[in-house]
């Protein structure tokens, strides 16, 4: 292009993928799962204190087929899981998923028969958000880091693998306070 | 009517039923056999001086392994230079403890009654063996025992004979077992989506 400052007449030029990339990224319609206390720390964050809509964020939809994110907020337990997965379903691509709290990510502090053992083995998994509650700002990370996937338009239910992080990689051994 | 008064004159009244009771600290509790429960129930509600309208909760314990650990182990490992048998013991209050059910009964159900008019309490346990764990359904008295007595059954598998509609409450159809017995197993998973294990 040289010295033509294409600028000065008034238009730009993208790439499609880019353009509606950009775009996603600042309307996340959310569908908020919540189930336990972590809902009071995602209504905290998505309170005017915070203001989640500098992120094209801060209208929930409370329907699955209006949304884009699932954040799936508090302990899942195995009778919930097949009621998850099926809002999980209902979603239309592409869409993406937030495990809000460490129960989400991996069980948390729970081991015992009622308890899914993270999401992530019922369904894909975008961004993981870990905490017990995690603090808005924490929250706020995690939409940025999902603001950053969507313009790239990764989602993890396009190859239905989602990639735990190391550091939440918990072995699952019931027996370990016996050792 | 204090807590030392309701334990007398149930004591009095339903002496045969009666296996033991005690009161500690205000709290007023009485285990009787299971042939009584009816009875002692219905009189809780009826006797004016007794006047037990509410039916706050319905538990159960599972004293399978119950005073079965000799010592305990240090539950965090301390830096201490001394082995674990000889570091002491966390002692606890000096709380008087009463089983009053044999060995072989291996499941109290616990009822809490409050009287809102008389405004006391008391505590009914009632022993169950494993073998029959049935227990008389308090529903037809008190209907908020409906949910409470699935929940028993859901949790710890003790029947209630006479429950209009005695299913699982908290865990889902299929579900295997009653998960807060102390034999089932600790690291037993039955997802109903997902991975086995």
């Amino acid at each position: 292009m040289g010295a033509v400052d294409l600028g000065k007449f008034g238009f730009f030029t993208s790439k499609l993928d880019a353009a509606i990339g950009w775009a996603r990224k600042w309307s996340i319609f959310q569908y908020p799962f919540v189930t336990a206390c972590c809902g009071m720390e995602y209504m905290a964050t998505a309170c005017s204190h915070y203001d989640v809509d500098r992120f094209g964020a801060g209208f929930p939809r409370f329907s699955p087929r209006q949304s884009d994110v699932l954040f799936v907020v508090g302990t899942i337990s195995h009778k919930m899981a097949p009621v998850l997965r099926q809002v999980y379903d209902q979603m239309c691509d592409p869409k993406w998923t937030v495990a809000f709290g460490v129960c989400t990510c991996t069980g948390g502090f729970y081991d015992n028969y009622a308890t899914v053992m993270g999401i992530d083995t019922v369904m894909p998994v975008d961004v993981y958000i870990p905490g017990c509650p995690p603090r808005p700002e924490n929250v706020i990370d995690g939409l940025m880091k999902l603001q950053v996937k969507i313009e790239r338009g990764e989602w993890a239910g396009a190859t239905g693998v989602s990639q735990r992080p190391e550091e939440l990689a918990v072995p699952h051994t019931p027996n370990a306070h016996l050792a | 009517m204090t807590p030392q008064d309701i334990l007398n004159h149930l004591g009095e009244r339903f002496q045969q039923y009666t296996l033991g009771s005690h009161a500690f600290r205000g709290d007023a509790t009485v285990t009787i056999r299971r042939e009584g429960l009816l009875d002692v129930a219905r009189h809780l509600k009826e006797e004016p001086l007794l006047a037990f309208n509410v039916l706050m909760d319905i538990t159960a314990v599972d004293y399978k392994t119950f005073d079965q650990v000799l010592f305990s182990r240090p539950s965090l490992t301390t830096p201490s230079p001394l082995p674990f048998f000889m570091t002491s013991k966390p002692v606890a209050d000096e709380t008087p403890w009463h089983r009053h059910a044999g060995e072989d009964q291996r499941f109290e159900v616990v009822y809490h009654f409050y009287s809102m008019p008389q405004r006391h309490r008391v505590r009914l346990k009632v022993a169950v063996t494993e073998d029959d764990a049935t227990v008389p359904s308090l529903t037809p008295l008190w209907p908020g025992a409906n949910w409470y007595e699935r929940e028993v059954w859901d949790m710890f598998g003790i029947r209630f004979s006479g429950h209009p509609d005695l299913k699982r409450i908290l865990m889902y159809e299929g579900f295997e077992g009653h998960p807060l017995r102390k034999d089932y197993p600790v690291n037993k998973r039955q997802p109903l989506i997902g991975p086995k294990n």
